[in-house]
């Protein structure tokens, strides 16, 4: 029984999946399109050229195909999986979003772990000592993140510990100078600190906000008056009934925020040389790279879509007060 | 009585009650934000004398921000990118908050046309909010056209949802039904019942939506999208004190960012106030 719901469930979401690609390489494409970026200035640079060479690009780019014809050329090769080549890396796309990508999911799994922890133990602080000072000091520390601009923190956190303290190099993920094969684990630990810190920062606001509105609900009810009738109290008495209630919904909305956890995440690569995804989103942009630009919207929306989807798995299978409340409805 | 007097305007604050509080933050911060503005767009017609006998100056009571590198006055260029960033950002909440309605409104007229709504906003949250914004800035051409458009045009959907939601829940209401049953059209029902209901709705939605847009505009141009290095926005002011980060000239970086915070913050404070009154519920809170 619940194993069928579940392979319904999947295969519901792997049509969903599907079809959402579908319309965002249509979609996407067909913005980049409306560009006047021309692709082909794009790949020489600054380089001079005749206008007859330019001709013979074009013809071999094939700028002046129609739309239509360059869509479906495009597709089609995505499908065999052949994202094109990146004019900026000169290497296929693919082995460009595979680098970048490993680089930026160790920071972004590493922030989103600890500001997750962090973010839920300072929840429940709040809500445990809800009305007191250290309840208003959290909830003000939450505020004023929520509202710091992430590269601004990234550069102060820059400036305070690299360039005064000296604790942490300048950036890139690597040492300058050093073969790769000589780059330690340290060496990439270090370079991974402070983007890491700053996003892991930030991160905690919301998820902090969250628990300690659900807990502060929770210790209204009537099962928490009754635990304390029964003589529970202090920690014990949190442990026991709130923890427990408010955690899926805390570790659900941690899985929702993928996307915003990509965008802060291209903000401090950038402040901090560190060569993830986002730095290379930026340099896509910045320099015209429409392939390479392609694939990464495609790979972001697949990455914002697992969140969703694992986050919906809890929902449906794993909570069983939400099923209740379904079968209520 | 009469010490309270005495004690002066801080006791006088405490003297009133939580909505006259309530009322007073909203107009104080909403006349900050407005000054900031209409400083902005008076300075924004003389450029900054630029002075490179006064360069890279820390902090003083004559520069209170500092100077940069060529000798202009932090604080002037900061004030500057505040207007800009706020004026960006209403224009952007503005389209976004419009095209809200429309959405909106059109979800009430069926089934087909909500699960398009529905559709669509779950499209436009499908990849990251930056990236798309990037994305269409692009495909606009760039500039400072591109990012205005690619702020605009991607704030919508999660206010979108929100006010979906409120029409599912006011779809049920007797009094609907019994509007329909006189005969009254879908679209005479849309504007004539459920769009007054919303609009607190969506008039707190659109204050909400500015830190957002602010931040968002400011992260792209930080970026190096759009807005031209000439510009005194925010995000090129910081992206410049990036490369002057090591020599040390930490308030190049430190009070616009600061600033901007204060700014988002105000908005926030606005928007948190604001549904206080408009929510008699949480007014105690």
């Amino acid at each position: 029984m619940k194993h069928a719901k579940l392979g319904f469930f999947l295969g519901k979401k792997t049509i969903k999946l599907i079809s959402l690609l579908v319309v965002v390489c249509f979609a996407s494409f067909w913005i980049v399109e409306q560009s006047p970026i021309d692709p082909v200035r794009a790949y020489i640079g600054e380089m001079s050229i005749q206008s007859e060479q330019k001709a013979k690009l074009d013809e071999y780019w094939g700028v002046n195909t129609p739309v239509q014809e360059k869509f479906f050329n495009w597709a089609g090769k995505l499908l065999k999986g052949d994202f094109g080549v990146s004019l900026i890396y000169r290497v296929p796309v693919i082995d460009v979003i595979k680098e970048k990508f490993t680089a930026s999911l160790i920071l972004m799994a590493c922030s989103w772990l600890i500001s997750g922890v962090i973010g839920f133990v300072l929840g429940i602080i709040a809500g445990m000592k809800n009305g007191t000072w250290i309840d208003k000091a959290i909830k003000t520390y939450c505020y004023i993140l929520t509202a710091t601009p992430t590269f601004w923190l990234a550069l102060l956190l820059l400036m305070v510990f690299s360039v005064y303290l000296g604790l942490f190099p300048l950036g890139f993920s690597v040492p300058i100078g050093v073969a790769a094969a000589n780059v330690t684990l340290f060496d990439k630990f270090q370079h991974l600190i402070l983007p890491a810190l700053t996003l892991s920062l930030l991160g905690v606001a919301q998820i902090a906000m969250f628990t300690r509105e659900k807990l502060i609900k929770v210790l209204l009810s009537d099962y928490v008056l009754f635990a304390k009738a029964r003589g529970e109290k202090g920690l014990d008495l949190i442990l026991r009934h709130g923890v427990r209630n408010v955690a899926l919904p805390a570790i659900t909305l941690q899985f929702l925020g993928f996307s915003e956890l990509f965008g802060g995440a291209a903000l401090v690569e950038q402040v901090f040389s560190y060569p993830g995804i986002g730095q290379a989103t930026v340099a896509a942009g910045l320099r015209s790279d429409v392939p390479l630009l392609l694939g990464i919207v495609i790979f972001s929306a697949i990455f914002v879509f697992f969140g969703n989807l694992i986050a919906d798995l809890i929902y449906e299978f794993i909570d069983p007060r939400l099923k209740q409340k379904e079968a209520m409805l | 009585m009469s010490s309270a007097i005495a004690m002066g305007n801080k006791s006088l604050f405490q003297g009133l009650n939580l909505r006259q509080k309530t009322i007073l933050i909203i107009s104080f911060t909403s006349i900050l934000l407005f000054a900031i503005v209409i400083i902005s767009l008076f300075l924004a017609g003389n450029a900054l004398p630029t002075n490179f006998e006064s360069k890279n100056l820390a902090p003083s009571l004559e520069h209170p921000f500092g100077t940069d590198w060529m000798g202009r006055d932090m604080f002037v260029r900061t004030l500057e990118g505040l207007g800009l960033s706020i004026i960006i950002g209403a224009f952007a909440s503005l389209i976004s908050t419009v095209l809200t309605l429309i959405l909106g409104l059109f979800s009430s007229l069926g089934k087909t046309a909500d699960s398009f709504v529905s559709w669509l906003v779950d499209l436009f949250l499908s990849v990251p909010h930056l990236l798309l914004i990037i994305l269409i800035s692009i495909g606009m051409g760039g500039g400072t056209k591109g990012v205005i458009i690619g702020v605009a045009l991607t704030h919508w959907p999660s206010l979108t949802r929100v006010v979906r939601a409120e029409i599912k829940q006011l779809k049920t209401q007797e009094y609907l039904h019994i509007s329909k049953n006189l005969g009254n059209s879908k679209w005479w029902i849309a504007t004539k019942h459920i769009l007054p209901h919303l609009s607190p709705q969506i008039l707190l939605g659109t204050i909400l939506m500015f830190p957002h847009a602010i931040l968002h505009e400011a992260s792209v141009t930080f970026l190096g999208f759009g807005l031209s290095p000439h510009e005194p926005a925010i995000g090129i002011i910081l992206s410049e004190a990036m490369g002057y980060l090591s020599a040390g000239y930490w308030w190049l970086a430190f009070f616009p960012g600061l600033s901007l915070l204060i700014v988002v913050l105000a908005f926030d404070m606005i928007g948190e106030n604001f549904g206080k009154l408009m929510n008699p519920k949480m007014a105690h809170e």
